[in-house]
């Protein structure tokens, strides 16, 4: 399989369970190993390098906060692991956590623990926290799959807000397409590691390039 | 329309518990009383001179300092293997978590007798350590040898089923966010299982600090020397010198005391967390 995407866009990964969609994501992000094969940010071949230098930002289904610290210190967490010649000073990683939960509509919750947010405060915090180093690219796997319609409907109008703001290229998984056609700018169709069909929702629902294609967009 | 939990009927339940604290008292609450009875009978002066005896105060630093050398290798070991079966999948990892468990179906007995097989002076390497002028058997070495072999399965076993259900995922989240291998172990795995690895350290310690079979085969009771204070209360006892050997096992009794509240202290602070954290 091969992928192109474009800097700033926003890609789905469409597909049902054992597609491989949620893999390829982990591929890009390092956390998982191709056995064959080459990832490459813009023409820097990362295929080697572990997921703490890619410089990615990852948004997990299960939020993945880390629950004995507040939001403040989870979202801060990217810029305190930083090196020291690297890393902001105290005042500017303070300013910088409120500008993100300002971002993510959170403003006066950095002080709470995440057992005390709701799912939708929960992912709108490691929304945040993967933003933070700002990142070259956002990976999302299904990350509004553990929470309820209402909810995930407004946190869709909010990721899409935030992309348009801050244009990161940004790469999610979901299974439901009615997110993906919403949300991305190019869908890619997966079944069974394979890509069918990689375009604009317009593109897929009106010219289906293959049989699965046509039946998985149908339903 | 109000609802009440299944409960068994009353009678069950007071024969339960009843049963119960019977069990309990008898089994263990009675040999513990008894033991500070027969150590303070005869007044707090002989207590006193029993328990600060030369070969006493040998045992009791023998047994500090075996268990000083023991549970924190037993500590390192338990939270790296766990760590390897909880968070990875590789060839023979059955079989690791199987041999980590063995220690518990061996007899004590026997492991200390596996160590003098292997270090005596007939032993496999018997031959060589002399050469080298390497005492192991009936020798510290050989005590801390005893002792790491039969708890060496407490903070694993306590860490594996807790680091199993808490999965990768916060790690990873680490990972993504620029973290590198230890700074992600210092700062999220170990906060997640401070409480499991401090419970399987206080166990790893009491059985360390109370074992008896394992270390009385490779000690060699040199009274001063290799006696530890279980061993001490046997060599008291067997001279007939009942009040002494009490009086020392008193103070194991003591440690059985402190163990217990510091680990309920341990599941009340737990439990309040994970409520918390609900």
């Amino acid at each position: 399989m091969s992928l192109e995407i474009a800097g700033g866009e926003f890609v789905a990964l469409l597909g049902p369970s054992g597609s491989g969609k949620t893999t390829l994501l982990r591929i890009l992000a390092g956390l998982e190993i191709p056995e064959s094969g080459r990832v490459f940010f813009g023409d820097r071949d990362v295929t080697a390098t572990p997921a703490s230098k890619r410089g990615i930002g990852f948004v997990f289904q299960h939020y993945a906060l880390f629950g004995h610290m507040t939001v403040a210190q989870n979202i801060a967490f990217g810029l305190t692991v930083m090196s020291r010649r690297q890393r902001p000073s105290p005042i500017e990683i303070r300013r910088r956590v409120e500008q993100l939960l300002a971002l993510v509509q959170l403003p006066d919750l950095g002080g709470r623990y995440p057992s005390q947010l709701s799912g939708g405060q929960r992912q709108r915090v490691a929304l945040a926290r993967a933003l933070a180093r700002e990142p070259e690219i956002l990976l999302l796997d299904e990350p509004f799959g553990a929470l309820d319609a209402k909810v995930r409907r407004e946190l869709r109008g909010a990721l899409r807000a935030i992309h348009e703001e801050l244009g990161v290229t940004s790469v999610f998984v979901t299974h439901d397409q009615e997110e993906a056609f919403a949300l991305a700018d190019r869908v890619a169709v997966l079944n069974a590691g394979r890509i069918e069909q990689f375009a604009t929702a317009d593109a897929i629902q009106s010219q289906p390039a293959t049989d699965f294609v046509c039946q998985f967009v149908t339903e | 329309m109000g609802t009440r939990a299944l409960k068994a009927p009353a009678g069950t339940r007071a024969a339960l518990l009843l049963i119960t604290f019977a069990y309990v008292g008898v089994m263990l609450l009675l040999p513990l009383g008894a033991i500070l009875f027969e150590a303070f009978r005869q007044g707090i002066g002989l207590w006193w001179a029993a328990v600060t005896d030369p070969d006493a105060r040998s045992a009791i630093r023998l047994t500090l300092i075996v268990a000083a050398i023991s549970v924190p290798l037993n500590t390192v070991f338990g939270v790296a293997a766990a760590w390897a079966i909880s968070k990875y999948s590789f060839p023979g990892k059955g079989l690791l978590v199987a041999l980590i468990e063995l220690p518990f179906s061996v007899s004590p007995v026997v492991s200390g007798l596996v160590f003098v097989m292997l270090f005596g002076a007939n032993g496999w390497f018997g031959p060589w350590l002399e050469d080298h002028d390497i005492q192991i058997v009936f020798a510290l070495p050989g005590l801390v040898l005893a002792t790491v072999f039969v708890t060496f399965p407490y903070v694993a076993r306590q860490l594996i089923p807790l680091m199993t259900v808490q999965g990768r995922g916060e790690e990873e989240a680490a990972l993504t966010l620029g973290a590198s291998g230890w700074r992600t172990f210092w700062r999220i795995t170990l906060p997640n299982i401070r409480f499991g690895l401090l419970y399987g350290v206080l166990l790893c310690n009491a059985r360390a600090m109370g074992e008896f079979g394992a270390v009385s085969v490779v000690s060699g009771h040199i009274r001063g020397e290799t006696n530890t204070m279980p061993l001490h209360v046997e060599v008291l006892y067997n001279d007939y010198n009942f009040v002494a050997a009490f009086s020392v096992a008193s103070l194991l009794a003591l440690l059985a005391i402190v163990t217990l509240a510091l680990k309920s202290a341990l599941e009340w602070r737990y439990r309040a967390e994970l409520e918390a954290r609900r």
